[in-house]
Order: C-alpha cells, then sequence, then structure tokens
C-alpha cells in the first residue's frame, strides 16, 4: 500500500495544511472553512486508526525523509535525517490525541459561534494538533524540541484568546515563561547528547549511549522539562492558572498534551535511557512526584469555588495517578516482575482514561459555563431541572475520575493499586484516599450546581452537536469500563510491550 | 584554557538569564532573561560544530576537509528563529498585560516567573 506508507507523515502534514488554508477559506465562507477542517480531521481520524491498525499487525513503521538507508548518506556513523518511527505506544497515543481534537473541534463549532476571531482560533487550534502529532510520532531529539516549540506558542496564543480578561492574558504570559524555560532545556539536552555522540536519533542514541556522568545530566534536564509541560507537582503553578481561564475546548487539547509530554518523558527514561541508568532511583522519583501531585491536586480542588480551576486542581491528581504506575513500574525494570508489567500498563491505560475523563467534565463545565455565563459553582444551582442530560453527563465523568466501579477510572486505578502495593503499601493507600476525597469533592460541586432550587431563570438551550460530543464521550467512558479487558489485551498490552522492549525500538532504525 | 573560553561565555550568560528569571520583577525583564539564556543556549550549539581552521562545510571545491559542523549551525538557526518567536508573543502579551493593569511589575499581580 503507497498510502499507508506515507500515513506517520500525512498524519502530521494534514493538520498543518489545513491551519494555514484556515484563514485564507475564512475570508470566503465560514461554512467551507468549517466543513473544510471537519473533513481534514475526520480524514486524519481514519488514518491514525488506520495506522494503529497495522502497526499492531505488522509491527513498527518507520518513515524516513531523506536518504532511506543509512549507509546512501555518509560512509561512516549513523546520518542526521529526519525520522517518524511508530510503535504500538506511539500509535496509541496518536489515536488518543486525534480522537480528542476531533470532539473538541465539533464542541468548538456551536460553542465559539459568536467570536469575530475564529479563522484565527482554529489555525491556532490546528497548529496546537499538528504540534501535538509531531511530538507523539517524531523519532529524533531535534524535531522534539521543534514540535515542543509549536505546542507551547500556539497554547499561549490560544489561552490569551479572551484577551479582554486580564487573568488570560497572566495565565498564558506565565505559561510561555515557563513552557520556553522547558524548551531551552530539552534543547540544551539536545546540545549535550549531540556533543557526546555525534546522533540525533533517538533509536541511535539508544544503542550507542554509555553511562556517563553528563547523561545524567541530560536525564535530568528532559525529565525537568517534560515534568513542567506535563504540571506534576513541583512546577504545577501554571495549570490551574492556565485551565481557568482558557477557552474549554483548548483546555480539552491543552490536558491531551500534557498527556503526550508525559508519554515522551516515559519514551525518554524507557526507551532511551532505560537500559543503563539508575531505573530504582528514577523510578521512586517519580512515583514519590506521582503520590505529591495525587495529594497536593486534590487538597487544593477541595478550597476552589471556580469550577473550571477545580477541575484543573482534579488534573494534577490524575497525572499523579499516571506517573505512579509507569515510575512504580520503572523502580523493577529492565528484569520486570509481572506487577510492574501491570503497573506499567495501568499507567498506560490511565493515560487514556485521564483523557476521556477530563475531557467529559471539562466540556460540560463549559457548557454550564456556555448557557447561564457563571463561572463560579456558588452562583449556580438546581441546573439539573433545565438540563437533565448535562446533570447525567457530569455524573458520569465525576464517577469515572474518581474511580467508581462500573466506569473506565475505576478499571486503570485499580490495576495501578493493585500493583502498586506489591512495591509500597503507603503508595496505594494515598492513592486510595485521593480517589476518595475526589469522590467527595465532586459530590459537593453536583449537588452545588446541579441540585437545589434553580438560581436563574435566564438558561440558555444546550446546543445539539456539544451534547452529541459529550455523549460519545461519555459512551466510551461507559463501554470501556464494562469490557477493560477488550482495551487492555488489544491496545495496552502492544504498547506496554513496545514500551519495555527497546531492543525492538532500536532495531527496527538501524 | 583560551580553548573554553566561549564556554564559559556560555554558562556566564545562561547564569545571566537565570538570574534574570528568578529575581527581576518587571515582565519586560524577565523575558529579556529568557532570550539571553536562549542565546546561551545557541551559543553552545555552536561552539559544539567549531572546528579549529574549519571551513563552512561546502564539500564543492572544497580547499581542504578540515570542516566545521554543518548540524549545529542548522539547529542553532531553528532555534533562533523559534526564540525571535516567543520574545515577540510575550512582548505582546507584556503590551496587554500594561493596557490593562497600567502595570508590569509581577510582584503587583499574583503572576510570578
Amino acid at each position: 500500500m503507497i498510502l499507508l506508507e506515507h500515513v506517520p507523515l500525512l498524519l502530521i502534514a494534514i493538520p498543518l495544511l489545513t491551519a494555514f488554508a484556515t484563514p485564507v477559506l475564512g475570508k470566503v465562507n465560514s461554512f467551507l472553512r468549517n466543513f473544510w477542517i471537519i473533513t481534514a480531521l475526520i480524514s486524519t481520524e481514519l488514518m491514525g486508526i488506520w495506522l494503529g491498525h497495522d502497526v499492531l499487525k505488522n509491527g513498527i513503521r518507520v518513515y524516513t525523509l531523506g536518504a532511506k538507508l543509512p549507509g546512501l548518506t555518509s560512509p561512516v556513523g549513523f546520518p542526521i535525517r529526519i525520522i517518524l518511527e511508530v510503535d504500538a505506544m506511539n500509535a496509541f497515543i496518536a489515536m488518543i490525541v486525534i480522537s480528542i481534537a476531533l470532539i473538541s473541534f465539533i464542541y468548538c463549532m456551536r460553542f465559539m459561534e459568536w467570536s469575530r476571531n475564529l479563522d484565527k482560533f482554529y489555525t491556532l487550534l490546528l497548529l496546537l494538533l499538528t504540534g501535538m502529532m509531531g511530538l507523539t510520532l517524531t523519532g529524533d531529539f531535534f524535531n522534539m524540541f521543534v514540535f515542543f516549540e509549536i505546542v507551547s506558542i500556539s497554547s499561549a496564543g490560544l489561552i490569551a484568546f479572551y484577551v479582554h480578561r486580564g487573568e488570560a492574558l497572566e495565565a498564558a504570559f506565565k505559561y510561555m515563561v515557563i513552557s520556553s524555560i522547558g524548551a531551552l532545556m530539552v534543547l540544551f539536552a539536545v546540545g549535550l547528547l549531540y556533543a557526546q555522540y555525534n546522533l540525533l536519533n533517538m533509536a541511535a542514541i539508544a544503542d550507542s549511549i554509555q553511562n556517563s556522568f553528563v547523561d545524567k545530566v541530560v536525564v535530568a534536564l528532559l525529565l525537568s522539562a517534560f515534568l513542567l509541560k506535563a504540571g506534576s507537582v513541583p512546577v504545577h503553578m501554571w495549570k490551574p492558572d492556565v485551565y481557568g481561564e482558557a477557552p474549554v475546548p483548548v483546555v480539552v487539547l491543552l490536558i491531551t498534551s500534557s498527556l503526550v509530554s508525559l508519554f515522551i518523558l516515559f519514551r525518554i527514561t524507557f526507551t532511551v535511557f532505560g537500559l543503563i541508568i539508575d531505573t530504582a532511583l528514577l523510578g521512586w522519583i517519580l512515583a514519590v512526584l506521582g503520590i505529591l501531585s495525587i495529594f497536593l491536586g486534590v487538597t487544593m480542588a477541595l478550597i476552589q469555588s471556580n469550577l473550571k480551576r477545580l477541575i484543573g486542581y482534579s488534573a494534577i491528581a490524575e497525572i499523579g495517578y499516571v506517573l505512579l504506575g509507569l515510575g512504580s513500574g520503572l523502580i523493577g525494570f529492565p528484569s520486570l516482575s509481572e506487577f510492574g508489567v501491570k503497573a506499567i500498563s495501568g499507567g498506560i491505560f490511565h493515560i487514556m482514561n485521564d483523557a476521556l475523563d477530563l475531557s467529559l467534565l471539562f466540556l460540560v463545565v463549559g457548557t454550564i459555563i456556555h448557557i447561564t455565563g457563571k463561572r463560579d459553582m456558588n452562583q449556580l444551582g438546581g441546573l439539573a431541572r433545565h438540563q437533565p442530560s448535562l446533570a447525567l453527563l457530569f455524573l458520569i465523568g465525576m464517577s469515572a475520575i474518581s474511580g467508581l466501579p462500573p466506569f473506565n477510572g475505576f478499571a486503570s486505578k485499580l490495576m495501578i493499586y493493585e500493583s502498586v502495593y506489591r512495591f509500597n503499601p503507603f503508595l496505594t493507600i494515598v492513592g486510595v484516599l485521593g480517589s476518595i476525597v475526589m469522590l467527595a469533592i465532586f459530590v459537593k460541586v453536583f449537588v452545588v450546581t446541579f441540585l437545589g432550587i434553580p438560581r436563574r431563570k435566564d438558561i440558555k438551550e444546550v446546543p445539539e452537536s456539544m451534547l452529541a460530543m459529550m455523549g460519545i464521550l461519555a459512551l466510551f467512558i461507559i463501554v470501556i469500563g464494562l469490557f477493560p479487558n477488550l482495551f487492555v489485551d488489544n491496545l495496552i498490552t502492544p504498547a506496554c510491550q513496545a514500551l519495555i522492549h527497546p531492543e525492538k525500538y532500536v532495531e527496527a532504525v538501524l | 584554557m583560551l580553548n573554553n573560553l566561549p564556554f564559559i561565555v556560555v554558562v556566564i550568560l545562561m547564569a545571566l538569564g537565570l538570574y534574570a528569571l528568578l529575581f527581576k520583577r518587571n515582565l519586560i525583564k524577565i523575558v529579556m532573561g529568557i532570550h539571553v539564556l536562549g542565546s546561551g543556549v545557541d551559543l553552545f550549539l555552536i561552539e559544539l560544530g567549531y572546528r579549529t581552521g574549519g571551513i563552512a562545510p561546502i564539500f564543492t571545491m572544497a580547499p581542504r576537509l578540515e570542516m566545521v559542523l554543518p548540524t549545529p549551525q542548522a539547529l542553532t538557526l531553528t532555534s533562533i528563529v523559534i526564540n525571535l518567536a516567543v520574545v515577540a508573543l510575550m512582548l505582546s502579551f507584556i503590551i496587554l498585560i500594561y493596557q490593562h493593569y497600567g502595570s508590569i511589575d509581577s510582584k503587583k499581580r499574583r503572576l510570578k516567573g
């Protein structure tokens, strides 16, 4: 198949080209523009699923721009080329990214229709998607830096979309300062790696790496840069501000981008440096950071009354669960016990569930803000009487995020708890407590917002397309919750195997 | 000692950038700090590829094969462009923040680097 060969590149190229076609088409007609964006995204989605299917069946797919064979350009050593490498893990993350992006774009069509700057808005949103796809699929370090910056710049522009609000500008400035420091750390680390090995390709570096002191510095730099972007504990301060101020569809994509940077973090720690660094130490660091994130996220969420900030803090806690699972798996790497594998697959599973649960909650809150114009939950009340479907969707989202049994959050959290318990019972206890407190917080939010006497009369109707998108997310949450084994066996286990067998990743390129 | 001079400059630039980032309250100075930090990293990349007595890496009609490495230069070019975009974007945020609050002191508001 000639087209399938080019799918990894097309996944990045289609959003990029659509982004720059959007302002031109917007000049013609706004319907044409929306139609064009949705068509492009649906075709990207289909291609992503096709690629994922192919990778699961036929193994790792490498796409090279430039000379196909390493020997063609340089007689000695490994040449510098742009390589996209897709294994089961990349394909899995790519599918999540595109699906969430598609849902958030369709939601946007009605949510943002009042705005006059939609051309620019969609351009930036598509550039953000391009950056995330690039981060997911890239196989070399320098492109990783470039896509990292594309994500930072476009999302900073989007966070400041409500320019008439001073807080939005401040949040955007804060985000930009933090992510450009992160990006400079990445660039410096790339420079250090290039100085030692004359290589930029991840697989080739993983092959020739030695455990020098400089490598440790590189690991520390990359780790802090991607934790900055993911927003785990010591560097979480941008998250509630940004999530509180950005438009809701943007927040959904930002959540996805922080999960993508977590994925890059694990790609680096497992695949590139996994075999040489002190994984036990690194694993403990990540697991403890995860625990601290859970603790801080839920305690700070407890005292918020702004709905978006509240969910922003619970997003920090959710990042903590992923770090907890994958961090405790990393402790035993590379000689993994059964529990180690289970902890890692639980963490990967939780990446997907996080994206779904948090997106659903944010979209519901966005709808509440859309129909009432209020974002403080103390000014709301009795919404269930007007909008029973919205209340049901929120109920599904909150049960899933706090890990109640029939929903997806339960399936992945149980996997994490079971396996982490074998490493250290204390970690599990904090995790379970975090879940319980989170449930309490969301029950409070539900009661205050949806039950009681209606406070306001001027409530608008919910547009159907927005309701449909939230419905699709809720459907996924329930299906995954009811049949977790289906997803674990077919998607998560291959992704986990791809992550814990770096030698295959290396072999595919060399 | 003299060979290491560029690396010492890199360290000084990065230290200055970090100092401005951490201890300055003025938003424009924070942006300057980021730019100085970025320049430090750029200089580091350029210095990596330098070979004493090397010529520009163009193979056609090359008088000798002692060349500076082309890859770090390509990387630096990209990174300069990205830095420019970042700084321009942040300065435009500062203009809007100033219009909004009439102040660019980070201490008065709740934002901090």
